[in-house]
């Protein structure tokens, strides 16, 4: 027998109204065995990314590339509303994608200047040295990747950067005692 | 067994970084998906979702012009545009619980945190086509149904007025089709 088709309803109550819309995903749903030889489907996306793993290299090189330009442009145009969103989107991509790519310890570095950004109340007091050291470290785990000990000095660099970046936060923000448990209460960014 | 037609599933990837749109178009083409349309901001977003009407919109959180929690905002506009039920997954880099709250009060259906993972799409997918929550409207939200399950730990009063509202019970597509087979 057909699944009954279906169809939208609306049910008003006291202050809100509930909606049942029109299904229309249903025509995905199928009951259907896989046929002889095929694959799972996340085995098949896997796969498809692996196969496009051989460009992640060269991807996670251009992102580093795009944050080293963010931080020069905050070194010549000063720290302008512009120049803070174009540096904070290039390190969150950067600590979105780099265990997709491969390079996972290069995120935690990546998530700290994010944090740096993000709650500091008044931009323009952002220390231009402590955007240099993220950068700077972000760079270094990407380029050092392949030594024996990457892993350590990621871990390292990026616990010196979050204690740097949490003092300084604690400190712009100590006339907001809900950002200062965000900021504490963070997960942390290296792994023990 | 269920199992998702993927072909049959129209998809708009809105993300401004290229790379992971890549991605994302491999890895739904790896599910068996044919149709997967772009955009690489937030208003040529809500320009596709309406000339291209997605089954589905993966968006990210952070876009130029605007983002994808005002995207969720504009779709989720009843009688504004074709289609204000569209299932919206956010795949983002913001995990903060506050992120999430705010990105499942602008109406999103699913939340997905970076880094991605083939496991973790497929299975948002799979919860929107076979599990779809019916949607509630009052004079601050239109979105989908925010009680995912009936707390029986709740304690305090109820927010929703009107009897039977209290307690809005729904049945999954996937038990539906689970009795059926």
């Amino acid at each position: 027998m057909a699944p009954p088709k279906d169809t939208a309803a609306v049910a008003t109550y006291g202050d809100h109204e509930v909606i049942v819309p029109e299904n229309k995903l249903r025509k995905a749903v199928t009951t259907k065995p896989y046929d002889p030889g095929e694959d799972d489907p996340v085995a098949r996306a896997e796969m498809a990314l692996a196969e496009l793993s051989t460009e992640f290299a060269a991807w996670m090189s251009s992102e580093c590339e795009r944050l080293d330009q963010a931080r020069q442009s905050v070194a010549a145009k000063g720290l302008s509303k512009t120049t803070i969103e174009v540096l904070f989107h290039a390190a969150h991509d950067i600590k979105g994608e780099a265990a997709t790519f491969g390079f996972p310890a290069v995120a935690a570095a990546a998530d700290s200047l994010c944090r740096l950004i993000e709650h500091t109340p008044d931009p323009n007091r952002i220390p231009l040295t402590l955007v240099d050291q993220h950068v700077d470290s972000v760079r270094a785990i990407y380029r050092e990747y392949t030594r024996s000990d990457a892993s350590e000095m990621a871990t390292l660099l990026t616990r010196r950067l979050r204690e740097v970046t949490d003092e300084f936060l604690i400190s712009e923000n100590r006339d907001r005692p809900e950002t200062i448990e965000q900021i504490v209460g963070g997960p942390p960014t290296a792994p023990e | 067994m269920v199992r998702i037609d993927f072909n049959r599933l129209r998809f708009l990837v809105i993300d401004d970084n290229a790379h992971m749109r890549r991605i994302l178009r491999t890895l739904l083409h790896g599910f068996g998906t044919r149709e997967v349309h772009e955009a690489e901001d937030g208003a040529t977003g809500l320009e596709a979702f309406t000339h291209f009407m997605p089954d589905i919109v993966i968006t990210d959180w952070a876009m130029p012009i605007f983002d994808g929690l005002e995207l969720a905002q504009m779709i989720r506009q009843p009688g504004a545009n074709s289609n204000p039920y569209v299932a919206i997954i956010m795949l983002t880099g913001h995990s903060e619980k506050r992120r999430v709250v705010a990105a499942r009060d602008a109406g999103v259906t699913e939340f997905l945190a970076k880094p991605i993972s083939a496991k973790g799409l497929y299975q948002r997918i799979v919860n929107v086509v076979a599990n779809p929550r019916p949607f509630v409207k009052t004079r601050t939200y239109f979105g989908p149904d925010r009680r995912r399950n009936a707390n029986t730990n709740y304690v305090g009063p109820e927010r929703r007025k009107g009897g039977k509202a209290d307690l809005i019970k729904q049945t999954p597509l996937l038990d539906k089709v689970k009795a059926l087979g």
